[in-house]
């Protein structure tokens, strides 16, 4: 055997290898926390006050507000984002200006979620009064969820050829037409990803909330947008280093539904791209 | 009159020094097949993205010169473009259907401009199939996707579609050259037939297609109109140099 294939050999077994450094953590913490979390989840650990200091009882409180706030950020994130893609990607010229948009969309993209969250205190709690709330928070999620759908929906924009909007614009469409009735009907497959991906990103966060929006202990569900509320993270984070003799199992089945809505999330992101990617003409 | 004239037209590019276009003047009578050739980067696709004004989506092009519709200039002021290119269709090189149903694909003009009318929609489609020679192979499956035609079937859907608009002037830009024969003949065909009604610019995919639908034929060089004749005259007795250098295959 020639000298230049073993070496090729090589390289495959390396890349092989740095594949299963990335994978096998994954799927380790992934059945660690399945195989311990299962046993926990019953009907009343889903659908149940706390009791007990939260050593008993359910963790509803914290699911309806992990998923409201997830909702939240979703109705500001989404327009706002989708919006700004599309004036990034199909209406602005390359000027200085758009330039330092562009550098503030991936500098926010950089910016630890503690400092999201300090400036939700200060933004939203404080100053505009919201008090500590589902408001409060889901704003500061969107904040922090904004350059990843800004710059997830640019691309999938941009990824459609230009001799669509051509096309449009010689059969007497104007600019708005052509992007409303055929760019971004095949964007989005990629826009729908990069939404999911940034939500899922911010229902699993616990930095952002911590000062605008999470209950330690309230067991009861929120009744209006002004309310504060328990949340999953925040709550797997209170239970597993604050609470002092927290049963095991609590932490694991919490952690357990986090981890299932995360991924939920992600495999639904993967069928809408799949399903939509079937009916793509290109 | 003719339908289009075409005066002192110069347009350069941002950035290149030699200009797209120099100085082109060129009638478009009403109801016959202008034909424009040369060699690649003549100026072809400029001069006709110029008459409905689709090189305005170009950054920092200069442009002189005027293009007449009906002897006004499509480039005033206060002209409403979008009305200017459902005037004047455009089919392009390759075939590209919208996303959506042979359907939307052949009444998407007329859907933007406003038509609603369902029976107005139903009876633009089947004029504008019939015309661009699809009808009888598509009538039975208007609702299946553009995409599951053939080459040849979705460059006829694609100048269906200008139809629709029922516009006065059709360019088109090398329609068939992603074609077989046979589809190139049934489009040249169609076209034969629609000169009757239209206005027709045509850059052809080869001498040979030009030389074949021709009633008035333009020589395109570096941006330069070197030659303009009457029917086959072009090909049969050029009277510049480089024009029948250029026809019997001495460059280009």
């Amino acid at each position: 055997m020639s000298g230049r294939l073993w070496v090729q050999r090589l390289g495959f077994l390396l890349l092989g290898l740095a594949t299963l450094v990335v994978v096998a953590p994954i799927l380790v913490v992934v059945l660690e926390i399945v195989v311990r979390g299962i046993g926990a989840i019953d009907w009343e650990f889903l659908s149940a006050m706390p009791r007990a200091g939260m050593k008993e009882g359910g963790i509803l409180p914290a699911i309806v507000g992990t998923l409201l706030l997830t909702l939240g950020t979703a109705l500001v994130a989404v327009p706002v984002g989708v919006g700004g893609a599309i004036y990034l990607a199909e209406y602005a010229r390359d000027t200085a200006f758009t330039r330092a948009i562009r550098l503030a969309i991936v500098n926010l993209a950089g910016i630890p979620s503690i400092v999201y969250g300090l400036f939700g205190l200060g933004m939203f709690v404080l100053f505009l009064r919201f008090g500590a709330s589902i408001l409060a928070g889901s704003l500061t999620l969107a904040i922090m969820t904004l350059p990843v759908v800004i710059s997830t929906s640019e691309e999938a924009l941009r990824a459609v050829p230009t001799e669509f909007r051509t096309v449009a614009a010689s059969l007497g469409g104007t600019r708005w037409q052509g992007i409303r009735t055929v760019v971004l009907p095949q964007a989005l497959p990629g826009i729908i990803t990069g939404v999911l991906l940034g939500l899922l990103r911010a229902a699993g966060e616990t930095a952002p909330i911590l000062f605008t929006v999470a209950a330690f202990y309230l067991p009861q569900l929120p009744r209006s947008p002004l309310d504060q509320t328990m949340a999953l993270p925040y709550h797997l984070y209170v239970i597993s280093t604050q609470v002092p003799g927290m049963p095991s199992s609590v932490q694991n089945g919490t952690a357990f539904v986090l981890l299932a809505l995360v991924l939920l999330l992600n495999f639904a992101a993967a069928w809408i791209r799949r399903s939509f990617r079937r009916r793509r003409p290109w | 009159m003719s339908k289009v004239s075409i005066r002192e037209l110069s347009y350069s590019y941002a950035g290149s020094p030699e200009p797209a276009l120099s100085r082109v003047d060129l009638e478009l009578p009403e109801k016959a097949i202008v034909v424009l050739f040369g060699p690649a980067g003549g100026g072809k696709t400029t001069l006709l993205r110029l008459v409905n004004r689709l090189n305005d989506l170009v950054e920092g092009a200069a442009r002189s010169g005027e293009v007449l519709l009906d002897g006004e200039d499509v480039y005033a002021p206060g002209v409403d473009v979008t009305a200017l290119r459902r005037r004047v269709g455009m089919v392009f090189a390759l075939p590209l259907p919208l996303p959506g149903s042979i359907r939307d694909n052949v009444v998407y003009g007329p859907r933007l401009a406003g038509v609603r009318d369902r029976a107005r929609l139903e009876e633009l489609t089947e004029r504008s199939l019939r015309q661009a020679a699809l009808w009888e192979e598509v009538k039975d499956r208007l609702e299946a996707s553009a995409f599951s035609l053939s080459g040849g079937q979705q460059q006829r859907l694609c100048i269906a579609r200008s139809l629709s608009l029922e516009p006065e002037v059709l360019l088109l830009d090398e329609p068939t050259s992603g074609l077989d024969p046979i589809s190139t003949a049934k489009v040249e065909e169609s076209l034969l037939a629609l000169k009757s009604s239209f206005t027709i610019v045509i850059v052809p995919h080869s001498v040979q297609q030009a030389a074949r639908i021709a009633d008035r034929t333009a020589f395109l060089l570096a941006g330069e109109l070197v030659e303009v004749g009457e029917g086959q005259q072009v090909f049969t007795s050029p009277r510049d140099k480089r024009t029948e250098d250029y026809i019997t295959g001495r460059f280009g």
